[in-house]
């Protein structure tokens, strides 16, 4: 019994280790190790597994090591899992916190880091458009992003608050006003 | 007390990121560097760049980093930072840990129902917002500078910006590769 939780662990351990850019770069990987090699899930139960771990809260790759981890060995075998995959990442980044700060001063990294500020500034605003284009935003749904990030950006609203009216302004339009399209703008 | 405020902070932040690791850096930057002031612009910048650099996902980064940031800056040792890391850490994981166990003990029938369906309709653009609001908050004087301040810095950080944008965006040039040369221009540039 004590060989799969240390072979889950190990597996997902070298998930996180091998997985640059984030999460979805995960996907071809998790496959590989979990649905080929091992048959710890089947094709079918993958997906769904990405669709679920996809639309909840939370990181990604740890919604997803969780799945198959308590799918394997309930609690214990879930914990083994996503300590696997947020170790690697949480030893890299504890490193560098542990030295960066000595070398923050230092003119050489200062220069590179202010060439590479405006870089990922653009990182974060590309994924925005393509973001927009699969919510699939049209004429009536144009507004919400736009209001919500004005609410944060210029009011410095919480960002949680507009999660959770958002999404309680979905269930209400799901639930009362889908019918209706242009009652939709009374939601938000 | 620090701690304490850590770990709410980075549990609340797990339990409310929605739309993967982008999505949760509209929330990790309201949080860490406008209410707490645990990070400056800056620094949040420079740990989206590393996260980017490094394995691993954008949220568990950011956590791991800004745990121990703060510690320090609160004006504590190595050790203490270390355990403000696991601390900040291991809340991020704890929503997905509880939710997950939750979702495939008894939730799984309900996943697909039109309620939760309909909920999603919802989130999907307010999340798009949230990173659009994620970029509005970045360009500022502390990672842009200013055109008074200093006209040479702001330009050139204008011209990588949008280098980047369409390196990424329309070439399909890779983001760490786009890094590197961002880097490389600082350094001749901006030295």
């Amino acid at each position: 019994m004590n060989n799969i939780y240390w072979e889950s662990f190990k597996t997902f351990f070298k998930i996180g280790i091998f997985t640059l850019g984030g999460g979805y770069a995960m996907i071809p990987l998790i496959e590989e190790e979990v649905v080929n090699k091992k048959k710890w899930v089947s094709k079918d139960e993958m997906l769904d597994l990405i669709a679920i771990a996809q639309s909840c809260p939370g990181v990604f790759a740890i919604n997803i090591a969780t799945f198959i981890g308590y799918k394997l060995n309930k609690v214990r075998g879930a914990i083994a899992t996503a300590l696997g995959t947020a170790l690697p990442s949480f030893l890299i980044i504890l490193a560098i916190a542990i030295f960066f700060k000595q070398f923050e001063d230092n003119k050489v990294v200062a220069a590179i880091f202010r060439g590479i500020r405006p870089a990922v500034v653009a990182l974060i605003a590309v994924p925005t458009f393509r973001l927009g284009q699969r919510a699939k935003l049209n004429w009536f749904t144009f507004w919400i992003p736009v209001v919500c990030a004005l609410a944060i950006w210029a009011l410095g609203v919480s960002p949680i608050y507009i999660i959770i009216i958002a999404g309680v302004a979905g269930y209400i339009y799901g639930r009362f006003v889908q019918d209706d399209k242009d009652t939709s703008k009374q939601g938000v | 007390m620090i701690f304490l405020y850590l770990f709410i902070t980075f549990f609340e932040i797990g339990l409310f990121g929605f739309g993967g690791g982008y999505g949760m850096l509209s929330l990790i930057q309201h949080e860490t560097v406008e209410h707490y002031h645990w990070l400056s612009t800056a620094e949040f910048t420079d740990i989206v760049a590393i996260s980017q650099m490094t394995p691993g996902p954008i949220g568990i980064n950011s956590a791991t980093y800004c745990g121990y940031t703060a510690i320090q800056n609160a004006g504590y040792g190595h050790l203490m930072g270390i355990l403000g890391s696991i601390t900040a850490t291991f809340a991020l994981v704890l929503p997905s840990l509880i939710l997950m166990i939750l979702i495939s003990k008894m939730f799984m029938k309900y996943m697909n129902t039109s309620l939760v369906q309909s909920v999603f309709t919802g989130l999907r653009p307010a999340v798009v917002g949230l990173l659009a609001a994620a970029t509005l908050l970045l360009c500022n004087r502390e990672n842009f500078s200013t055109p008074i301040e200093n006209p040479w810095q702001f330009w050139i950080s204008v011209a990588l910006f949008a280098a980047t944008a369409f390196g990424t965006g329309y070439l399909k040039i890779n983001p760490i590769r786009m890094i590197c040369y961002a880097g490389f221009a600082g350094l001749l540039l901006l030295y």
